[in-house]
């Protein structure tokens, strides 16, 4: 199996507002059509990251960039990057659903139209694959013109991955997606992300190791804002190589 | 805790506890007066020829309010037309590209004060502004004068409602690659509709209770007219007249346009309120 790299993370650090280090010295390499999980105590910093990669930090005033993020070899992190365009290239789910307020159709159609796709029949198209994809289409097919926050909370999170993949990212980002869910809608959404990954890298933060263990091809182990341990999933949950990492999938802190 | 202390806190309770019961009673016992005094004397005055006919020369009995009411509705509607716009859009501003700037924090205060400014400096701002250049009272300059007085009442609830959206949800409108103003307007806008429209309801409530500066700016007229650039007459100025005239007839009908003009601010307010409330649960 051969592994190509799709983002490349150099001697990233990262400062909130305030001159807060957040992230140190982190090095880290993203496996194309894999995914990865971003695991560690709170406050470790794996939120941090992965707003990161998609430049999210920036809507806020007075946080810092250091070091570099390559993605396709290209740093996203230079100042001529098209912030618009990064994120239609790297989408992301958050921890809550955040459906808008607009029908279930309108919500999935929302982030075509901002790509200037006005064909009524191309964005029917695009939404109905997009539902699909999201294993949504079958329960919302005949009431897509009803508002988004009639769907249950789970249903709402699958409307949100349907509107991520429908602007086709290369990459999503997953923040604790399932962590305001039941396990019933927690173990529709990780098929869904193990089935994404056939067309699109993944990133996952989660605070469940469990998770982590079932979905993820990689792992990286976070500590106080810095990588500890970064492997395939099997190695890490199996014969991790510090101390610090067993200890905490072992369940000795957290 | 000794008994003796107990006792101490329990005397306090009651005494704070009757002095604010006393207080509210206060307030609420002259509201209940005025409204009930407007149901009384009020409601019995309320008739059709009030709505449909001019006033009659001073002293004669009939004649109606028909000038007065189609003048504040028309008055009412300018200051909303003008002033709603430029509210949300303030609003928005303070909301959303406002919220770390030492400016936007300044303006912030000045609209606080601004809803409290005495409305007779409104009107006559507007009379040194527009009336004078003029040369005489114009309806449209009423509804510029109570324009002014309705938006710092929209800027903020615009802006309180817009910061009630959840931050996610913006997020995920920049996440989707949104420009900052498709996420204003298009998404945070729209979450926020209910709350907006309260502050516009709100709005209304306010100024069409307005007398003083209708006064230095629309001022009066005895006829019906829908010539804005004319004197125009409103409920409220005629109110004013009618009530300190000699005549039996104007006193009746000053009640029956007391009572009309309070129980639709009641009206409009509440149901501002009650939406209000639907959206924070």
């Amino acid at each position: 199996m051969t592994e190509n790299i799709k983002i490349q993370v150099k001697n990233l650090n990262f400062y909130y507002a305030g001159n807060k280090l957040a992230l140190k010295d982190i090095n880290l390499p993203i496996y194309e059509k894999r995914i990865t999980a971003l695991i560690g105590p709170s406050g470790c910093g794996k939120t941090t990251l992965l707003r990161c990669f998609n430049r999210m930090h920036d809507l806020y005033p007075g946080n810092r960039y250091e070091g570099e993020i390559l993605l396709d070899g290209k740093n996203i992190l230079d100042k001529d990057v098209d912030l618009m365009e990064l994120r239609t290239r790297v989408g992301m789910v958050f921890q809550k659903p955040t459906p808008f307020p607009m029908s279930i159709f309108d919500n999935i159609a929302y982030g075509l139209k901002l790509q200037g796709i006005k064909n009524k029949t191309e964005l029917q198209d695009r939404v109905e694959q997009a539902l699909k994809e999201a294993a949504l289409w079958d329960e919302v097919k005949d009431r897509l013109n009803v508002s988004a926050f009639s769907l249950s909370g789970g249903q709402q999170q699958r409307l949100c991955i349907a509107r991520t993949i429908a602007v086709k990212p290369e990459v999503i980002l997953f923040d604790e997606p399932t962590s305001a869910l039941d396990p019933i809608s927690t173990s529709k959404i990780e098929e869904l992300i193990v089935e994404l990954k056939k067309n699109h890298t993944i990133i996952i933060v989660t605070h469940n190791m469990q998770q982590a263990a079932r979905v993820s091809d990689y792992t990286a182990f976070m500590y106080l804002g810095e990588l500890v341990e970064f492997d395939s999933t099997d190695i890490i949950f199996t014969k991790p190589n510090k101390k610090l990492t067993e200890d905490y999938i072992s369940g000795r802190f957290g | 805790m000794s008994k003796n202390n107990k006792i101490k806190r329990q005397i306090e309770n009651y005494v704070f506890l009757t002095l604010s019961f006393l207080s509210a009673g206060f307030g609420l016992f002259f509201l209940f007066w005025i409204l009930g005094d407007l149901l009384i004397n009020g409601f019995k005055y309320i008739n059709l020829d009030l709505f449909t006919h001019d006033p009659v020369p001073p002293g004669m009995e009939g004649g109606g309010l028909k000038h007065a009411f189609i003048g504040h509705i028309i008055i009412t509607f300018l200051g909303t037309v003008i002033g709603t716009p430029i509210g949300i859009l303030a609003g928005i501003y303070f909301a959303e590209y406002g919220r770390n700037s030492k400016l936007a924090s300044i303006l912030r205060n000045i609209v606080d004060i601004m809803v409290s400014n005495p409305s007779i400096v409104i009107g006559a701002v507007v009379y040194a502004i527009l009336v004078k250049p003029v040369g005489h009272f114009m309806g449209i300059a009423g509804g510029v004068a109570l324009a002014l007085l309705m938006i710092p009442v929209i800027v903020i609830t615009t802006d309180e409602m817009m910061k009630l959206v959840p931050k996610e949800t913006r997020e995920a409108a920049y996440a989707l690659g949104a420009q900052p103003w498709q996420v204003s307007f298009q998404i945070v806008l729209k979450a926020a509709k209910v709350g907006v429209l309260t502050g516009v309801i709100l709005g209304v409530a306010r100024i069409s209770g307005e007398t003083a500066p209708l006064l230095f700016t629309a001022f009066n007229n005895s006829f019906t007219t829908l010539d804005v650039t004319k004197p125009m007459a409103s409920l409220t100025v005629t109110v004013f007249q009618y009530a300190m005239g000699p005549y039996d007839e104007w006193h009746r009908q000053a009640w029956a346009a007391s009572f009309i003009l309070t129980f639709g601010v009641l009206i409009a307010s509440i149901t501002a309120r009650y939406l209000i409330q639907k959206k924070r649960t």
